[in-house]
This record gives structure tokens, sequence and C-alpha cells, in this order.
């Protein structure tokens, strides 16, 4: 079966027919051409295919993009409209966090959905008080991109980036 | 994958009309879990009703005291929810343990409860699974049981539950309320899931076409304390080997009430009811604590590759318990 959908992926309003089957994140990559999100496992295992949908984090190989009709997707892509990159972005390249780059686009995604959900005050797996304030520690900046993996090992250097872009937001 | 076709639901009613019209019609939620059994070829439904826009994604609080919780509601929101943080810390935490930020904010309360088991086997349509494939056998008798059952299991199946949400859900007598053909109705949580017997197919009680529409939650006393603690193979990101769901109220030093339920053990989050009548009335002290953990245990029937879980959940239940009675009495 197909379905006619509308995306707005990257400020960019795209209608298209899609199999019932599809991804979105088969959307984006096969139908958009927006190859930023990368397909990893496709089980929702590594976290390479993260995008923000309607401005939080997914995994979009286990979404359905039937189901997400009407969304609006962000990806790492349009994190950086123009030549001017996202502050994720430049730490990233700054900090030195990444070899292949397989996983990055995902990573920068994930640390931007992070970020909002910090600010949001929402507690992670290692907050000691539940109903305390957040602060991004080491340990909480490392649980909370725990769903992304990086075969490459440049763990280190993301949290880094995390902290290099933190600092440049305190006030 | 095989084509489906697709139907997003307008409201309850025209969900269960949906599902029911057809005998292989499955229900949509965040996905997390169908997609992958999509893919894997574990399933394949002809039709798939998306039930993940319908309005019953809020959380309200209950006439007695309790809170209502949409089947719809994001995993990462009910987790966040101040409610939840603040009157059932064990229900926040199960929730943060679970998968990944990514996964909790597609995941949803509905999708949650109904998530299959991770058994190797069962993912892998190559080996032969009861639960898969009704009659073909059981892989992991003879196989790979690190993440397997020792309670409650039968020669059919070892599998267990993974769903972390539900180890908490079954501590707090939760009720899943359900939306049929035939009318509404609500069903204990303890009772939900069923325990495999010579029915390794039925993960639980839901009848077809049913859908659930909400889960409620009981109010706790303000002086009950409770957590939830995960051992796991790695520190994030992983399902458990053994979880204890614990809610503890002492009162001069006696227990007065105990809620315990187990996750990573059985085909269900287990209710560790001996455990919780051993303490009843018992000093909140750790060596109480070990008899109940050891009342519990001792019917556990473990596989060889899954022995090491008796000792683990013995183990984490009195460290949990035991972390609850000091907090209580600072
Ligand atoms: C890599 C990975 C790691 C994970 N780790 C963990 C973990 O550590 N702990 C843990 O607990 N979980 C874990 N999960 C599982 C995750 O929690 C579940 O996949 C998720 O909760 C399922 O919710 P969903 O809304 O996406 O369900 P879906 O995939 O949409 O649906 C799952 C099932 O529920 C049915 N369904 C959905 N909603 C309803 C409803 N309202 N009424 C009736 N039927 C319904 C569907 O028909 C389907 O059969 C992990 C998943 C992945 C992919
Ligand atoms: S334990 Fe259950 S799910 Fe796993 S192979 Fe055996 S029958 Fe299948
Ligand atoms: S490709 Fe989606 S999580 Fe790996
Ligand atoms: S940089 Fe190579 S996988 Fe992360």
């Amino acid at each position: 079966m197909e379905a006619e959908i509308r995306l707005r992926v990257d400020g960019t309003t795209h209608t298209l027919r899609v199999d019932t089957r599809t991804s979105l994140l088969d959307a984006l990559r096969d139908r958009l051409g927006n190859t930023s999100p990368k397909k990893g496992c496709d089980h929702g295992q590594c976290g390479s295919c993260t995008v923000l949908l309607d401005g939080r984090r997914i995994t979009s190989c286990l979404a359905l993009a039937v189901s997400h009709d009407g969304a609006e997707v962000t990806t790492a892509d349009g994190l950086a409209p123009g030549d001017t990159l996202h502050p994720v972005q430049r730490a990233f390249l700054d900090q030195d966090a990444f070899q292949c780059g397989y996983c990055t686009p995902g990573q920068v995604c994930s640390v931007v959905g992070m970020l909002a959900e910090a600010t949001d005050g929402r507690p992670s797996h290692v907050t000691g008080e539940l109903t305390g304030p957040v602060q991004l520690t080491d340990e909480e900046i490392r649980e909370r991109l725990s769903g992304n993996l990086c075969r490459c090992g440049a763990y280190v250097n993301i949290v880094a980036a995390v902290r290099q872009t933190l600092a440049e937001e305190a006030p | 994958m095989i084509p489906f076709d697709y139907h997003r639901a307008t409201d309850v009613e025209d969900a269960v009309r949906t599902a029911t019209s057809r005998p292989d019609a499955t229900y949509l939620a965040g996905g997390t879990n169908l997609v992958d059994h999509l893919r894997l070829g574990i399933t394949s439904p002809s039709l798939l009703v998306d039930v993940s826009r319908l309005p019953f994604d809020d959380i309200d609080p209950l006439p007695d005291g309790g809170v209502r919780v949409g089947a719809g509601v994001r995993n990462s929101d009910l987790a966040a929810h101040p409610t939840i943080r603040r009157d059932y810390p064990m229900l926040a935490a199960a929730l943060l343990a679970g998968a990944s930020w990514q996964l909790r904010n597609l995941a949803t309360t509905g999708g949650n409860l109904l998530q299959r088991t991770r058994c190797a086997y069962f993912q892998n349509p190559a080996t032969p699974c009861n639960k898969r494939e009704p009659g073909s056998g059981c892989s992991a008798l003879a196989g790979w049981q690190r993440h397997h059952a020792i309670l409650g299991a039968s020669e059919h199946c070892v599998a267990v539950h993974p769903s972390d949400m539900a180890v908490p859900l079954a501590a707090l007598d939760a009720t899943v309320r359900l939306t049929g053909a035939h009318g509404d109705r609500g069903v204990p949580l303890t009772a939900f899931h069923r325990l495999p017997g010579d029915e390794p197919r039925r993960d639980t009680v839901l009848e077809h076409g049913e859908l659930i529409t909400a889960v409620d939650l009981p109010r706790l006393p303000p002086t009950t304390r409770s957590a939830y603690r995960k051992v796991r193979d790695r520190a994030s990101y992983a399902f458990a080997l053994v979880s204890v769901a614990a809610a503890l109220t002492v009162t001069d030093g006696v227990v007065r009430d105990v809620r315990i339920a187990l996750g990573g053990v059985a085909h269900k989050p287990w209710r560790a009811t001996r455990a919780e009548e051993t303490l009843r009335g018992a000093d909140a002290r750790p060596a109480s604590f070990r008899a109940a953990a050891e009342a519990e245990l001792a019917e556990a029937e473990p596989l060889p590759g899954s022995a090491f879980k008796t000792t683990m959940a013995r183990e984490a239940l009195v460290s949990v318990l035991t972390g609850l009675a000091e907090e209580g009495a600072r």
C-alpha cells in the first residue's frame, strides 16, 4: 500500500508518496536525498539515524514515515543553514570528536536534543535527586548519550565537545 | 517485510472496530518494537492501525488520589512528569533505566507493556521457537540462557518479559484499562502478563482487537519510599539481567507495608508475594530482608546458564530494601 504524506525537513516542505513500509530514515535518505542521518543497524540499537522530530530526538529507523505525516524533522544537515555551523557541530570539529564520522550526524542531533531535555529539567538514570535541578556532569553527559554508539570510540572527545558547547552557552 | 495496509485511527471506537475487523490487524504506537519485528519477519500483519495520535496521551489525577496514565503517553514524558517523579520514583527510575532517550521519545505506555521478549531465538526466524512458531521447540533450553527465566517458566518457553516499566507497575498494583469490541474492562497489571505454560505464543490476556487506553496507578501513602534497581551487562542501554522494584513503608522500625516486583526473572513482571508476606510486621532489618528474599527465591528453577540470577536477584533485593529502610530512618 502507498500513502501520500507531507514532511517538513530542515525547513522545506515535501509532499511524497511512500510505501507504508518505508521508515522515516529511508524516506529522508532514499526519497528526499538527505543522507545526513545514517543507517547503522536499522534496529534502534546504534543511534546513527537520530533526527529531531518536532524538536525531540528519535531513532528514525524505527519510525514509519506514514505515521509521521505532517511532522517537522530536523537533521544534522538542517542544523547548519548556509555556511555557519551550529555550535554543537563546531564543538565536534574543535574537539576532534569523531574519526570516520559515520555516527556524527546522529551524535550531533542527539546532543541538541539532550541539551533541550536538560534545560527542561528532565532527570536521567544517573540523576541522584529525581525532582532536583539537572547538572550536566560528565557522568550525566555519558548516560544521556548512551543511545549513540561510536565504533571508532570517539566518546572522550564527544564529551569534551558537549562541555565546550555548555561553556559557550553559560552566561 | 510484506506489504500492509495502514489506517490512522480517528478515535478509540474507530481503532477497535478497524482492528477487530481483521484477524491479523495490529496496533501501531511508537513502533520501536513493532517496526523492528516487521523488519525481522517475526510478525507480518496485513493491516496496521495507528493509535499514536489518539487523544489518550494525558496524565491525570484520579478521584481516589491515584493517577491515570494514558496509553499514548511517551515513556520519556511519563518519566519526566512532576507527579511521577515525586510520588512514584520507582516508576520514573525504571523508565529512565530502559532503552535510550531517542527510543523513549517514541515508545508509549501501551507499547511498552506489550513489547515482546528479547530472547535471541525468538528474534531470529531461522531458529526454532515455540513463542514465534508454536510446536517448533525452544532453542533456549539447550542454548544461550543468560537472559532467561528462573521463575515460572515451562518446558515450552523460558523467556522473560523485558520491560522495566512493567516491574514497578506490578509492584504498585496498577490496573490496565482496556477497550474491546464488547466494551471496557480493567485488568490488574499482575494478571495482565501470562506465564508461558503450554501456550507461550500468548504474552498477555489481551484479546484480539482490544486496545489499552490507560494504566491506573493507585495512591501510595506519603511515608512510602520506593526505588528501582537494574542490574545489567553494561552501565546503560542494555536490558536487565535482574531488576527490583520495591516500595517500603516502615513505622517504628517495623515493616507496615511492602510491595516488591522482580524483572528479568520470569515471563511476566514477578510480584514477590512470598517475600512481602514474610516481611509484613517484621523488623525492618537486613536479616529480615534476606529471609524474605530467600523465601521468594526458594522456588527458583534456573537453567544452567541463568543460575547466577538467583544469587543476583537475592542480593539486589536485600540491597534495595536495606537502602529504603536506611533512607526512611534518616
Ligand atoms: C535497542 C532497544 C533497546 C531497548 N531497551 C529497553 C530496555 O532496556 N528496557 C525496556 O523496558 N525496554 C527497552 N526497549 C523496548 C522499548 O521500551 C519498547 O520497544 C517500547 O516501549 C514499545 O513501545 P512502542 O510504543 O514503540 O510500541 P510499538 O512498537 O508501537 O508496539 C508494540 C506492541 O504493542 C502493541 N500496542 C501498542 N500500543 C497499544 C495499545 N494502546 N493497545 C494495544 N496494543 C498496543 C502493538 O500492536 C505492538 O504489538 C528497547 C528497545 C530497543 C529497540
Ligand atoms: S525461550 Fe521462549 S521465546 Fe526463547 S526460544 Fe524458547 S520458546 Fe522461543
Ligand atoms: S540505524 Fe537507527 S538506531 Fe541504528
Ligand atoms: S566516528 Fe566513526 S563511528 Fe563514531
